[in-house]
This record gives C-alpha cells, sequence and structure tokens, in this order.
C-alpha cells in the first residue's frame, strides 16, 4: 500500500497509488495513513483518483481514518471513481464525508475556508 | 412467455477454485474479472460484479472458515437476464441458517465514535445482485446469485 503526501497551506493531501483497498491492504492502508496524517495540518484530503476498487473492509478502514484523526481535523474525500462512489453511495457513507471531484478543488475548498 | 431457443454452442462458463484468504481472493478476482464471462459486462456492471463476488468471498474467508482457512470453489454462466454465480465452502453453516437480512448498521448517535466501521457486506451484496439463495448441502455452503448485465 503506497501513499503519497503533499503539504499545503492547511491542509494535507495523500494520494493512494494502489488502485484497490480492499481486504488484503485495509489494515496496512489504515496504519499508513495515521503514519502519513500525524501532527499534520487540520484538515486531511484523501485522494482516491487511482483507486478504482474498494470493498466494505476499505471502507471501514477509510472511515477508522476519520475516527484516528479526532474530532478537531477533518478527513475529506476527492477524485472517487465510479465504482467507490457507488459503494460509498449505498452504504450511505458518502452523508458522513465532504466529497471534492479531484484534489485541486479540496484544496482550493480548504485554502478558502 | 416464449420459449427461449436451445443453443448448441455453450454458455461461457467459468470454474474457479482457490484458497479462501484475502491475498488469494484479490488475484483470483483479477482473473475472473478478465475472462468470460465477467469480462463481457459493461464497466459499471463489472465494478458491482466485483464488489458482490468481493464481499460474498471474503465471508466465507472471515466468517466460514475464519483463522482454519480452506478452499472455496466459484462458478460464473452466462445466462439470459445476467451471470449466475455459486459460491461453494466447506466452512461452518450461516448462523441460524439463513443469510443476514443485510440491514445497513444502526445510527448510534451523531458523535464521531459512534460511525460505524463495518456491516456494509451482506447490504451491498443485496443492493448489487438479485436471485440470492444460501443452502447448506453435505455439509457445504451453497451460495447462488444473478449479476444483472
Amino acid at each position: 500500500m503506497q501513499l503519497q503526501t503533499q503539504t499545503r497551506p492547511k491542509v494535507i493531501a495523500v494520494s493512494v497509488i494502489d488502485d484497490r483497498i480492499d481486504a488484503a491492504t485495509a489494515i496496512q492502508f489504515k496504519e499508513r495513513m495515521r503514519d502519513a496524517t500525524r501532527d499534520g495540518p487540520m484538515r486531511v484530503v484523501l485522494d482516491l483518483a487511482r483507486v478504482q476498487f474498494l470493498d466494505s473492509s476499505g471502507l471501514g478502514a477509510i472511515v477508522a481514518v476519520k475516527k484516528l484523526l479526532g474530532p478537531d481535523r477533518v478527513l475529506e474525500l476527492a477524485g472517487l471513481t465510479p465504482t467507490v462512489e457507488k459503494v460509498f453511495r449505498l452504504t450511505r457513507m458518502d452523508s458522513i464525508f465532504t466529497i471534492h471531484p479531484n484534489v485541486d478543488a479540496a484544496v482550493a475548498y480548504a485554502a478558502s475556508a | 412467455m416464449p420459449q427461449v431457443p436451445d443453443r448448441t454452442d455453450r454458455p461461457p462458463e467459468l470454474y474457479l477454485a482457490f484458497r479462501a484468504d484475502p491475498a488469494s481472493i484479490r488475484r483470483s478476482l483479477a482473473g475472473m474479472l478478465v475472462c468470460p464471462p465477467l469480462s463481457a459486462l459493461r464497466e459499471d456492471a463489472r465494478g458491482s460484479a466485483e464488489v458482490v463476488l468481493a464481499e460474498a468471498l471474503n465471508n466465507v474467508a472471515e466468517h466460514a472458515y475464519g483463522e482454519a482457512g480452506g478452499q472455496v470453489e466459484v462458478t460464473l454462466r452466462q445466462e439470459t437476464a445476467g451471470i449466475r454465480c455459486l459460491i461453494v465452502d466447506a466452512g461452518r453453516a450461516m448462523p441460524g441458517g439463513t443469510l443476514p437480512e443485510g440491514r445497513l448498521p444502526p445510527d448510534r448517535g451523531p458523535a464521531l465514535q459512534d460511525l460505524p466501521e463495518g456491516g456494509f457486506g451482506w447490504h451491498l451484496i443485496r443492493s448489487l445482485c438479485t436471485d440470492l439463495s444460501y443452502s447448506r448441502i453435505a455439509d457445504r455452503n451453497h451460495l447462488t446469485f444473478l449479476l444483472p448485465s
């Protein structure tokens, strides 16, 4: 599970390089996210543009990351591909995240907030 | 109802047997998706098929077998209405002999720590396939469903 991070003013953008977050990688994803976002800016954007597939384990891991960040920090999502978007929508987890069309829009939103 | 004409050519059928563990499931899914009959699905339907198969196979690995592990068999066959799937394992039976209802996890409250991290699997399966049925035959679990094409 490979992540790429980019720190901008007021926001850290974390891009998932793998093309899937599933039962085989969910735990590793959660651990890498915890390391990548430790002591960073208040706002975290998770860029999922390369992720073509997410199962319920992967979804659970993303929710777990939101919890790990705690109530004082924000996890937002960007770049949901069609199958990933479908999993969020069907489980209604799309209602607990702010979802941006892409990472640039998410960063611009954070800068203006 | 008009009768479906007999076809002399066999519809594409795929059979796979593999160990029910996350890495083997991932590898086998990738193989299934590029072979008929799944490879003929439109991208959107193929994404849904992958979600249903992944959730059903993860359930076999996590609940039917657990730590012990074991083999799972998948058969996929093209039918008129879609792709018929059969998943067979020799693990533990479904509790109560029936499939979970697949309700979304209940809303436990507005607090961050109340958010559910699991319990989505059967809801996704039931949302994305039809004709779902389960039976226990000769100490084996048989799960069948239809993936709309």
